[in-house]
């Protein structure tokens, strides 16, 4: 069942075109990377499906239901989650507060919830009413992670969660997305580090110039001469 | 020709850059340690002048808040501001009295406030009665809806078009002047009072003499800032507010509902900024002008506190308030010589300049205030 | 949109039809609605001279200067104290008073316009120092800051002109400021000459401007206002060429000032209030189109027209028997003034200001204040809100 689909997309910023028909898929359960070169796109298409960026062209669907252009609040609603880059906490606010306003949708008693999912970040529960602002970077982008689960999402949206981390902070997040994918959330994340993110990965995707290069599983994309030359360098 | 820009937000920038952790923290201690200082010794040399200052400076930390809630959420200075507090006055006024005065008008609506048995009695040594009280209700009321109102009429569509700065500021400074005209229209340039006379002052130990209608002023004040606390710390609203105001983006990708947090920041402001235009023409007079001359200080708290910190406001207002108060009466004599007898004591009319100077030295020195963020 | 190129003509010709049938239709005194329509082609000059001083800090680099009174005043108080003779009782306390010194030149009657040209000097100097102290601290803040500063000097600026006893004779003003060439003709005919004056100076400053802007100078200003980030990339000193700005613009606006004290023979500071000397001077600018000239020149015509008529409304509303709005004429002006500014801007669409300020397409200005919420359903939109949310450090920008 394809959670997530993006058929044809033409995007960008303004007047400027970014992607020009670009298409990708996540089926329910895998975790997809999207690599490529500096202003291939990758953030951009992640933008476009969640809604931040007007889709010029082309359509997103989740679930089968086609919700190109709606708001990100309309996205969360149906089950989407997205992760920032940057800037992706509330600095003045607690960890605590932080995570309750991942919840602000829910009608429901959330506590159980926080609770839960601070049992996966067992670094960040400790300072759970520490100011975000005063957490390290890793511990900042674990919290994003924790904040962006807070509404059982059906998908979530990384763009590039391993950024400016620490080599050893690098791994323990993407260890622990795939604690999250294996607890039932497909991910799509887009990412420079290609190597470490392809190795988790069901399927990935190559974008270049805004457009599709290549497609493939994980392995494959590991394996793969043309992949490894140009794109895994680094 | 025109010659290397050199000065002091120059060096300090420069002495920033290079030594950004030690210098940066040492210039936020002797800022905290020399506000500091300075507090306590005007505290202990100004008793009276100091007091006085912290009723005003909770006049103003009530507006401030306001204006730091909508500045840190909306990202917008509020220009209509002060002439909001005053325009709310006057509607209480209205509400209380019923009258619109002015040149050969003396219009009375029949009925008003003040003709409920005891209205106008006042309670306790209070100069007022419940009249009052309940005009604030009204005035409050009034003011809520019309904040609500402006933002869904003109100011959610400059949203929408992302507007610039100028035409924001343009419009709030032309809904500034369309206040203060409607003040002058229906009650005219003079100065008015909820309550002729002259009410005394009660003496207190070290000093002190305050009227009973300036200690019920700052009750009120502490009053609403506990109910402002509880509703942006324990509320999840208020959290959405505190949220939104920190970073606009992330609220919006966390699924916040930004219309809904926009919807309580004006509510609250109004609320804020109707109870702190009631206190204030309690405090000074009803006076059109009034509403401009205030703008400073407000801006001056909310900055100084840090845009986007009620705290930051509330402590920034007292500091502006105590400066201002104190600087009327100061004298700084060294051995017996008077030092700067031609500033201080400051003459009566540079009152809310002094505002004006501490906006300039923080902004000069530290731009994100006390409690703010470095950009 | 359309509509929009037809709001401006269609003010410009209400206000013209208006501004000559009103007068008109009331008083059969030819001379008269001359002399009335001269005396507002007037105040239209000198309100134009500020605004084009505005439009240079404004419309040419960008600088949000809210305390366009405070070089007015500044200009108006300096020429006025250069010009009159010294204080004629002891009631009357101020600087200066150097007119009867000023006509040494023996023949060409210099008395009617030498001291007049130092005095005007003398205004833009003046004017012109107080930007470049008021530089410093002020032109590096963020846009806001600024706009919330440049009130406070006016204000502070105003509060010293009515408690320094002695410096400009506090709260009473000066009176009895003579005008340039006024004894060429009789006093009912004088305004007709300082009219061909001030027509002139606008002249003047409009060729210096227009040949300003034509130069490499201008050209680096106008690269400045469009694009911050990319200009100082290019090695040009940001701050050096808005100091300039603000001083040019500072010293024209002195110049107005100093056509005001003339034209009016008396100043105090009353006079010199938020309303009259800044938002009019803004409304103008953003009713005729920033960064245009002309457009300053038309916008100062609009709206003083607008003001104009609303107040020849009076005798009409003591004829309809309307007296509590005939004696509340004043602060219903203000009010329409107010009132229409507002309508102004939200009807008129974003591309409202032309020339208006854009952030570069990828990179928001550190010090830019970030988008605010509540944008439109599918995503931002408008060409403020172009810059995408992340903030990438790095030049140039790439969208990965």
């Amino acid at each position: 069942m394809t959670v997530l689909e993006a058929r044809e997309v033409v995007s960008g910023y303004g007047e400027v075109e970014i992607l020009h028909g670009v298409s990708i898929r996540v089926e329910e359960g895998e975790v997809v990377t999207i690599i490529g070169p500096n202003g291939a796109g990758k953030s951009t298409l992640l933008k476009t499906v969640f809604g931040l960026l007007p889709c010029k062209h082309g359509a997103v669907l989740f679930d089968g239901e086609d919700v190109t252009g709606q708001s990100p609040q309309a996205m969360v609603r149906k089950g989407m989650s997205y992760v920032p880059q940057s800037d992706n906490v509330f600095p003045l606010l607690t960890v605590q507060e932080n995570l309750e306003m991942g919840a602000f949708i829910r009608r429901d008693d959330y506590h159980s919830k926080t609770e839960e999912v601070l049992a996966l970040f067992p670094d960040v529960m400790e300072r759970r009413h520490t100011r975000a602002g005063k957490l390290s970077g890793g511990q900042r982008q674990m919290l994003a992670l924790a904040r962006a689960l807070m509404l059982d999402p059906r998908i979530l949206l990384l763009d590039e969660p391993s950024a400016s981390l620490a080599p050893n902070m690098v791994e323990l997040v993407f260890t622990k997305i795939l604690d999250i994918n294996r607890s039932g959330v497909s991910i799509i994340m887009v990412e420079q580090n290609a190597r470490e993110s392809l190795k988790l990965s069901h399927r990935g995707y190559v974008l270049a110039m805004g457009q599709n290069r290549l497609e493939g599983s994980g392995e494959n994309l590991l394996e793969s001469e043309e992949v490894g030359k140009t794109y895994l360098g680094g | 020709m025109v010659p290397e820009s050199t000065g002091f937000a120059e060096l300090l920038n420069k002495a920033r850059e290079r030594y950004p952790a030690v210098f940066d923290n040492l210039g936020t201690a002797a800022l905290w340690v020399l506000f500091a200082g300075l507090l306590i010794a005007a505290l202990i040399l100004y008793t009276n002048l100091f007091v006085v200052g912290v009723i005003f400076g909770s006049i103003i930390a009530l507006g401030a808040i306001g204006l730091t809630l909508i500045y840190g959420i909306m990202k917008f200075a509020h220009f209509a501001h002060g002439d909001m507090m005053m325009l709310a006055a006057y509607l209480a006024f209205f509400a209380l009295t019923g009258r619109i005065v002015g040149e050969k008008t003396e219009v009375d609506l029949g009925w008003s406030l003040d003709r409920l048995p005891g209205a106008t009695t006042g309670l306790g040594p209070l100069s007022f009665g419940y009249g009052l009280l309940l005009a604030m209700l009204v005035a409050l009321i009034a003011t809520v809806a019309l904040f609500v109102a402006l933002d869904n009429l003109i100011y959610r569509r400059l949203r929408q078009r992302g507007s610039g700065i100028v035409i924001f500021a343009m419009v709030s400074l032309g809904i500034a002047i369309v206040a203060r005209s409607v003040i002058l229209i229906l009650w005219g340039p003079e100065p008015r009072f909820y309550v002729p006379g002259i009410f005394p002052a009660h003496e207190f130990p070290f000093g002190i003499k305050l009227k009973a209608d300036q200690i019920f002023i700052f009750a009120t004040v502490a009053i609403a800032a506990i109910l402002v606390y509880f509703l942006l710390f324990r509320t999840r609203i208020g959290k959405a507010m505190r949220a939104t105001s920190d970073n606009p983006e992330l609220a919006r990708v966390s699924g916040i509902d930004t219309d809904q947090v926009i919807r309580w920041t004006w509510a609250i402001g109004g609320a804020l900024v109707a109870v702190a235009g009631v206190l204030l023409a309690i405090q000074a007079q009803l006076k059109p002008e009034l509403g401009f001359t205030i703008l400073l200080p407000l801006f001056a708290a909310a900055i100084l506190g840090g845009i986007g910190s009620p705290q930051g406001a509330l402590i920034g207002a007292m500091i502006v308030g105590i400066t201002q108060e104190v600087s009327l009466g100061v004298e700084i004599s060294i051995a017996g010589r008077d030092i700067l007898p031609q500033i201080l004591p400051l003459a009566p009319g540079y009152k809310f300049a002094v505002a004006f100077v501490i906006l300039i030295l923080i902004l000069l020195v530290r731009p994100q205030g006390l409690f703010g963020a470095k950009a | 949109m359309k509509a929009d190129r037809f709001i401006t003509p269609a003010a410009w010709a209400l206000v013209t039809v208006a501004i000559v049938t009103l007068p008109a239709s009331r008083s059969q005194d030819l001379g008269g609605v001359i002399s009335f329509l001269t005396g507002f082609a007037i105040l239209v000059a000198i309100f134009a001279i500020l605004a084009l001083g505005l439009n240079v800090q404004w419309g040419y680099t960008g600088i949000f200067n809210f305390g366009v009174v405070a070089f007015f005043m500044v200009g108006a108080y300096t020429a006025a104290i250069i010009t009159k003779g010294p204080a004629t009782t002891e009631y009357v306390r101020y600087v200066g008073g150097f007119g009867d010194k000023l006509d040494f030149i023996p023949f060409l009657d210099s008395e009617q316009w030498l001291p007049f040209l130092f005095g005007t000097a003398g205004a833009a100097i003046v004017a012109g120092a107080l930007a470049f102290v008021l530089s410093i601290p002020t032109l590096r803040l963020r846009e806001d800051y600024l706009a919330i500063a440049t009130i406070g000097i006016a204000e502070l600026l105003r509060r010293i002109a009515i408690e320094e006893k002695g410096l400009v004779n506090s709260d009473r003003g000066l009176i009895g400021i003579p005008s340039p060439l006024e004894d060429l003709v009789n006093p009912p005919e004088y305004k007709f000459i300082f009219f061909g004056v001030v027509v002139g100076l606008v002249i003047l400053i409009l060729i210096a401007l227009e040949a300003g802007s034509r130069s490499p100078w201008g050209r680096v200003l106008k690269a400045i206002r469009e694009d911050e980030t990319t200009a100082a990339a290019a090695g040009k000193d940001i701050f050096n060429f808005k100091m300039q700005s603000f001083v040019v613009g500072a010293m024209i606006m002195g110049v107005g000032g100093a056509a005001y004290a003339y034209y009016s023979r008396s100043v105090s500071p009353d006079a010199f209030t938020h309303f009259f000397g800044t938002f009019l001077i803004w409304a103008m600018l953003i009713v005729g189109g920033s960064g245009n000239n002309k457009g300053a020149i038309l916008g100062a015509y609009i709206v003083w027209g607008f003001y104009s008529i609303t107040g020849l409304m009076r005798a009409y509303f003591a004829d309809w028997g309307l007296e509590f709005l005939e004696l509340r004429m004043s602060f219903l002006r203000d009010f329409v003034v107010g009132a229409l500014i507002v309508i102004v801007l939200l009807l008129r669409p974003a591309g409202l200001l032309p020339e208006e300020r854009r952030v570069s397409l990828f990179m928001q200005r550190e010090d830019k204040q970030p988008t605010p919420p509540g944008e439109p359903e599918s995503g931002p939109t408008g060409s403020r809100a172009d810059a995408p949310p992340d903030r990438e450090k790095g030049s140039g920008g790439q969208a990965s």
